[in-house]
């Protein structure tokens, strides 16, 4: 216990006292805490306990690069895991618990485990576990891996909108560089948005402070805000840019005081990056107890919280940033001593306070909480130490557009290399240290080649002087603090080869943790390179990959969930069905009547004997209407079509088949030819989509573009169709005005009227075997056709047709339905259409496949019938059908449509069998799920097969 | 080599670890081999191990642009299933998941072949009715599969949402209690020990830049660390296969599209299995660490930058919290690509060429880490042999020219 509140300062609203629970224990803390700054008030050391020996943890950062405070934490019925106490705000009523532990991170009953860590170096599971399997193993394994626990029985809502968002210049980082960008490109007018993850500007002189012309730097941060502003720019805060995506899209997080998170989807003019740099540890033995904190994380702890992190203070640092920590310390009134690993500095001739020269910290003292520091011979009590190894520029973003990187020895860290067309980096984040190089930096960036604003005093060295780990260090030196990785570990990586930085990561989980190595990483490729004998830039950095900082799933998917994940396409007459208590059902994205009626399978058996009977009204609405246009219109159709389409005659429709460049069947549909120059593809509901961007590759690959048009406007018409022996009769009872011609057409025959001033389209396709009337207006018109269309119907003894039935009528007539009744193997000739590939001579998708050895061979799976007793149940469909094969079974193909037919009585059956047009007549055994069958080969068509209906 | 163990393990435990060495040497390349294999991934260090332990071809080498397992080896999400459709799939993804049981022991390197089971959902009658066809074509070949419905669904995993009035129920689902997931590092690390200890030089940072053919025979490779002869060149390059076929004037029908995959945050075990949804186009695991490892689609267009853009993972995020809305509350930890070479008919090329004595060992596209072991241990015999045996005959190239393709498109969406 050791840190605790001061009586005044900071920015938390003391008038607000915030209740919540740490591992169970009440405490207390105010609004505009974090979590963190809440728990290190209370004088909580112990946050949590590291991955794998279970070593207690406490807090080392005091924002996102903190690796240690990991908690799960319930609040309004639902439990969030892993949020990481330094950066969620603190609520009242929140119950945190600290993750891997149990009961309690300070009463942690695996602790013990990290007795026996020396069994356990990095890699040891690769080592064993082998006998007598894995999984023997692994539950216990898993059980003790993974961090927190998710609340099964919350599933959180899809509320995460997201937002596209354009401007000139976007500036991440509300910091000194970031704002003086920002400030200097409003000034020539330029649309700024400027994002920063804190929740007010300023970055680090938030705590850090600092007199910026001429007066406190708050003044003219607000100013600068303002004069974003004033040139419509915009300024988020609580807002993490995570990520840059290619063209140099960039994601943000906004997370809003009120409402769901957001994402923004960024696209910028140009990005400056100005995330500012993290501070790194210092490598030692125990450099990971409880009470080692980051020095810069104490002083943002102080200022923004008035939170001291101890009372008996050891600040150790190689550099001079750490110094005003250690003067703002002291001047709060904790008892501070300072360890330099340099000499002499600006910084330390200045200091009031002890400075041990050329000193470093050995060991830190103490079993779960710090007691002291070991530095050579020298041993200081101390509650606290705080470190400053240095500072790594935050470059992630840069990186992840692709940015290079060089290895800087005066500041011992990778900046950014070389430039990048729409991207650049300033302030800390580009190695401009102190508060007048950040400035000037973030001002030129901004565009302005005038003065930068001035600065007051302070903040002038950094003069660090590399402190890597020592890999001949003693003890265990921990580099990877959530993961457990030592100096040690590094060095066995090294040993056994693991070398190359990603074998070393991948190795040994360094960086691998939530924190993805915000921390750890510069000071594992430090210990490798001195480990191995190469320079720091000789082993270079892991990949960095999206996201910055963990972005919760949500914010990603945003809304699409349940019916906005993938929305079913809707019928204009849908109302109309579902006044007609239609069973809805998807069938390819749309939402269509399965039957009519509360009893669905009478239904189905009404409907199909109706349709055969009388008259079926079909809403077909969602067959493609995709209209091909222009000079060369039927060449283009020639190409994509099996069948010619250029012999077609104005006024006729042709039935095709549409295959892929290996000559499997892709769809099939009706082709209608309405002028010399105007076609329609007719294809089916499910490929309308395909269809049209196949159109539109041909269109754009083979063909002039501005000879033929692609227009799919199959949203924009209604198709009714009437099909059944009396499907004239109805069209002429309740459609009086109906042109006689349009009654007498032809089958497979076309012509363009009106109704009612609406236009309307008539073609006579079939797709149940029987006299057919397709009848397509524009959607506006579809619901007064229905209602004239079905007020016929009753007296007809005709009835509404819904898509179950459909499908038997079609079955009846072996009309495949592609990918249903075919496969990823189904060529057009083993659907028994030859004609086209026998006859055509010029070019069109699929040919060349149609004339392989294998589509020329013997065995190809054929469509054909199957019958079974009357009496039998129609086969599954999926079943198998087998031949005995070196005493296996060997399947020879497989059912792909089964129905119990109501007109014929008996079931009925379609498969794709091996040489089936050959085994006519002859009986084959099936198997399905373990039962078996026998079925007769048959001809497809069940059901007419003179085709003598359609003009009945 | 020397054994691992629990033994071995405390032994060195209690010297500070200071005795292990190399797990593999890391030896410069020298300047003739009897065969060399370009391509340090699973399937390339696999060929070289077989070859070295089952055709005693010792003086060979693997050699590695980058560092091994850089590329769609460590990338992939390693679900491994064999309850493939056609015949000559199902015949080469049971050959390696049949060596995958022993693999461990055998390279004495644990992978963490975890056969958990993968679970095929199906959310409507339609795939409900396909998938079952498929368990029949599975166990008539040997594969084992079942089919379960929604409340065994729920009891072997039951994170798994069956209400019936959600946007995709579930209806039931295949399983594959072999299938699973492994350690996908731990593979390439241990195929690489175990090469190395029989004698194959793994030769890394060097990139072959050229092949060199005398009368239409190979007779070596130029690379950035010199020239190498060699009478047999063996192409195992995932996503770069077409760049090395290009090396000695081979166009490939193969196109390299980037493929995306993820890591949330690490939680406490919430998932036991491999779920895959080709209706919500989504997979997920549990890696041992407790990352959820999510995956999805290909990006459509072709690329070589090992990263995808953002609107795949905008889908794929959209899936899982479709599928299993409690992981909600979770966050994204990681992202990444992978570069995969695809076939027209989806189903890989291992097959000799027109220029004797090269190889070509890719076209894999998002699922081949299932196959690492089969496909390196055919592989490695149609090197050894010049002559494919049954199991790798059907991939041959001539298949583009006869048409025997093997088209498993057709039969799944998601295909991992
Ligand atoms: C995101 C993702 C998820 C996946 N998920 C799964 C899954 O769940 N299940 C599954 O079965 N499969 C999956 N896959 C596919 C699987 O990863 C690959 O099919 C398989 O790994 C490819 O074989 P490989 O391991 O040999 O390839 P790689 O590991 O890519 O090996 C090829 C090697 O060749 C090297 N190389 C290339 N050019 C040269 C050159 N000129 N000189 C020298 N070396 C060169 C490369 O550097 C690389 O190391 C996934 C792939 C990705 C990208």
């Amino acid at each position: 216990m050791s840190g605790y509140r001061l009586s005044d300062g900071g920015l938390t609203d003391r008038g607000t006292t915030l209740r919540f629970s740490f591992d169970g224990t009440a405490m207390s803390g105010h609004s505009g805490d974090t979590i963190a700054s809440a728990l290190l008030a209370n004088g909580v050391r112990i946050v949590g306990r590291s991955f794998k020996y279970h070593r207690p943890r406490g807090l080392w950062g005091a924002w996102v690069e903190d690796p240690n405070g990991i908690v799960d934490v319930a609040w309004n019925g639902r439990t969030t895991p892993n949020l990481r106490a330094t950066t969620e705000p603190l609520i009242n009523g929140q119950e945190v618990r600290s993750v891997n532990a149990a009961p309690t991170a300070a009463g942690d009953r695996w602790r013990k485990l990290d007795l026996v860590s020396r069994f356990l170096p990095a890699g040891f599971y690769y080592k064993t576990f082998m006998w007598p399997r894995w999984e023997r193993y692994e539950p216990r394994i898993r059980a003790l891996a993974g961090l927190g626990r998710l609340d099964p029985g919350h599933e959180p809502a899809a509320d995460c909108a997201q937002v596209n968002a354009r401007c000139d210049l976007l500036v991440v980082g509300a910091g000194p560089a970031g704002l003086a960008a920002a400030r200097a490109a409003a000034a020539r007018g330029e649309t700024v948005l400027l994002v920063d993850d804190q929740d007010a500007p300023g970055g680090a002189l938030r705590w850090r402070g600092g007199t910026i012309a001429g007066s406190d730097w708050r003044d003219w941060a607000e100013d600068a805000v303002s004069t974003i502003k004033a040139a419509g720019g915009r300024v988020l805060f609580r807002t993490t840019a995570y990520g840059v995506y290619d063209h140099g899209l960039v994601c943000a997080w906004r997370r809003r005081e009120a409402g769901p998170d957001q994402l923004w989807r960024i696209r910028p003019g140009r990005t400056l990056l100005a995330a500012g740099a993290i501070e790194r540890p210092l490598t030692f033995a125990d450099n990971d107890r409880p009470g080692v904190m980051s020095a810069d994380a104490a002083l943002r702890y102080l200022r923004l919280y008035a939170v001291v992190a101890g009372r008996r203070i050891a600040v150790a640092t190689n550099n001079d940033a750490a110094y005003p920590v250690a003067a703002a310390l002291a001047q709060a009134g904790a008892d501070v001593s300072v360890l330099d690993s340099r000499d002499d500095s600006l910084a330390m001739a200045e200091c009031a306070l002890a400075v041990e020269r050329n000193t470093l910290p050995s060991a830190a003292l103490g079993q779960e909480d710090l007691t002291g520091v070991l530095a050579g011979d020298l041993r200081l009590e101390a509650d606290t130490l705080l470190v400053s190894g240095g500072w790594t520029p935050t470059i992630h973003l840069w990186r992840h557009a692709g940015g290079g990187l060089r290895y800087d020895e005066r500041l011992a860290a990778f900046l950014p290399e070389g430039g990048m067309p729409a991207m650049r980096v300033a302030g800390a984040a580009n190695g401009a240290f102190g508060l007048a190089a950040a400035l000037a930096d973030g001002h030129a960036a901004g565009g302005d080649d005038g003065p930068a604003p001035p600065v007051g005093e302070g903040h002038a060295s950094y003069a660090i002087r590399p402190a890597w780990p020592d890999p001949a260090g003693s003890g265990r030196a921990w580099i990877d603090q959530q993961s457990d990785v030592t100096v040690k570990d590094v060095a066995l990586a090294a040993r056994e080869g693991f070398r190359s930085v990603e074998h070393l990561k991948r190795y040994t989980t360094l960086g691998m943790a939530t924190d993805q190595g915000k921390t750890s990483n510069m000071a594992g490729l430090a210990a490798m390179a001195s480990i191995t004998g190469r320079a720091i830039p000789e082993v270079g950095t892991t990949t960095f990959r999206p996201p910055y900082v963990p972005v919760p799933l949500p914010v990603i998917a945003g809304r699409r969930r349940g019916q906005l994940f993938n929305p079913p396409k809707r019928l204009e007459l849908e109302g109309r069905h579902r006044e007609a208590v239609a069973g809805l059902r998807e069938y390819g994205g749309w939402l269509r009547p399965s039957w009519y009626g509360a009893d669905g399978a009478a239904a189905i058996d009404a409907e199909a004997r109706a349709a055969r009977r009388a008259v079926g009204l079909l809403d077909a609405s969602p067959l493609g209407k995709i209209e091909v246009i222009g000079p060369d219109a039927a060449a283009l159709l020639d190409f994509e079509c099996y069948n010619r389409v250029s012999t077609l005659k104005v006024g006729r429709a042709r039935y095709v088949l549409m295959l892929t460049e290996a000559g499997i069947v892709y769809d099939d549909g009706v082709v209608m030819r309405l002028a010399e120059d105007r076609f329609i593809v007719s294809c089916s509901s499910a490929h309308v989509a395909g269809v049209r961007m196949r159109l539109e590759e041909w269109r754009q690959d083979r063909f002039d573009p501005a000879r033929v048009f692609i227009h799919d406007a199959t949203a924009h018409w209604a198709t009714i169709a009437a099909t059944g022996p009396k499907s004239r009769d109805l069209l002429e009872a309740t459609l009086p005005a109906l042109p006689r011609q349009a009654l007498d057409l032809a089958h497979m025959a076309v012509t363009e009227t009106a109704l009612d001033d609406a236009p309307l389209r008539i073609a006579r396709v079939s797709f149940t075997g029987e006299r057919s009337y397709e009848l397509s207006v524009p959607q506006s018109a579809a619901a007064a056709l229905w209602d004239r269309l079905t007020a016929g119907l009753a007296t007809l003894g005709g009835c509404r047709l819904g898509l179950e039935a459909l499908l038997i009528l079609r079955a009846e007539k072996g009309y495949p339905i592609i990918g249903k009744d075919t496969d990823g193997l189904t060529m057009p000739h083993d659907l028994g259409m030859t004609g086209p590939m026998k006859k055509r001579e010029d070019e069109f998708a699929g040919r060349r496949a149609l004339f392989t050895p294998q589509a020329r061979g013997a065995d190809r799976r054929q469509l054909v019938g199957l019958a079974v007793d009357e009496s039998a149940e129609p086969l599954p469909t999926g079943a198998h059908g087998y031949a005995p094969s070196g005493g296996r079974r060997r399947s020879i193909g497989y059912v792909t449509s089964s129905y119990l037919s109501p007109e014929l009585g008996r079931p009925i059956a379609l498969a794709l069998i091996e040489n089936g047009r050959e085994r006519l007549g002859e009986r084959i055994p099936l198997v399905h799920l373990d039962a078996t069958f026998e079925a007769m080969v048959t001809s497809p068509v069940a059901y007419d097969p003179a085709g003598m209906r359609l003009d009945a | 080599m020397a054994k691992y163990s629990v033994v071995s393990l405390i032994r060195e435990g209690l010297r500070g670890h200071a005795g292990w060495r190399r797990a593999w040497r890391n030896p410069d390349p020298r300047p003739a081999y009897d065969a060399v294999i370009i391509g340090g991934g699973g399937h390339g260090l696999a060929t070289a191990y077989y070859l070295a332990k089952a055709h005693g071809l010792t003086d060979i080498a693997v050699i590695e642009k980058g560092w091994i397992g850089g590329g769609n080896a460590g990338r992939n999400t390693s679900i491994i299933r064999s309850n493939y459709l056609f015949d000559e799939s199902a015949a080469i993804y049971n050959h390696a998941l049949t060596l995958w049981k022993g693999l461990g022991r055998e390279l004495n390197f644990n992978i963490m072949m975890s056969h958990r089971g993968v679970l095929n959902l199906a959310h409507d009658e339609h795939e409900g009715r396909q998938l079952k066809r498929r368990i029949e074509a599975n166990r008539l070949n040997g594969v084992e599969a079942e089919w379960l419905d929604a409340r065994e669904v729920k009891s072997f995993c039951p994170v798994i949402n069956i209400a019936r009035d959600i946007r995709y129920p579930v209806l039931g689902a295949t399983l594959q209690r072999s299938g699973g997931v492994n350690r996908h590092d731990a593979v390439i690390w241990g195929y690489a020990r175990a090469a190395d200890a029989l004698g194959v030089d793994i030769v890394q940072q060097c990139e072959v830049t050229g092949i060199r053919t005398e009368n239409g025979q190979v007779t070596g490779v130029d690379t950035t660390r010199g020239a190498i002869r060699t009478p047999k060149v063996a192409s195992v390059t995932s996503g770069h296969t077409s760049i090395i076929a290009g090396m000695v004037g081979l166009k490939l029908p193969i196109q390299s599209h980037p493929l995306q995959a993820l890591v949330s945050e690490p939680i406490k075990p919430l998932v036991p299995c491999v779920i895959m949804s080709n209706a919500v186009h989504v997979y997920c695991s549990q890696s041992d660490k407790g990352e959820l490892v999510i995956g999805a689609g290909i990006d459509a267009y072709n690329s070589y930058t090992q990263r995808g853009s953002l609107n795949i993972i905008e889908h794929q995020m959209a899936s899982l919290c479709e599928l299993l809305p409690v992981v909600g509350r979770l966050r994204m930890m990681r992202q990444w690509g992978g570069i995969v070479d695809v076939c027209p008919d989806a189903s890989p090329i291992i097959s000799k060429t027109p220029v004797k004595g090269f190889y070509i060992n890719g076209g894999w596209g998002t699922g081949g880490w299932k196959a690492t072991p089969g496909s390196g241990h055919v592989f490695a015999d149609l090197i050894a042999r010049d002559e494919p045996n049954a199991i790798a005959a059907p991939f041959a190239l001539e298949r583009f020219h006869t048409g025997a393709l093997v088209a498993e498109h057709g039969a799944a969406a998601v295909a991992h």
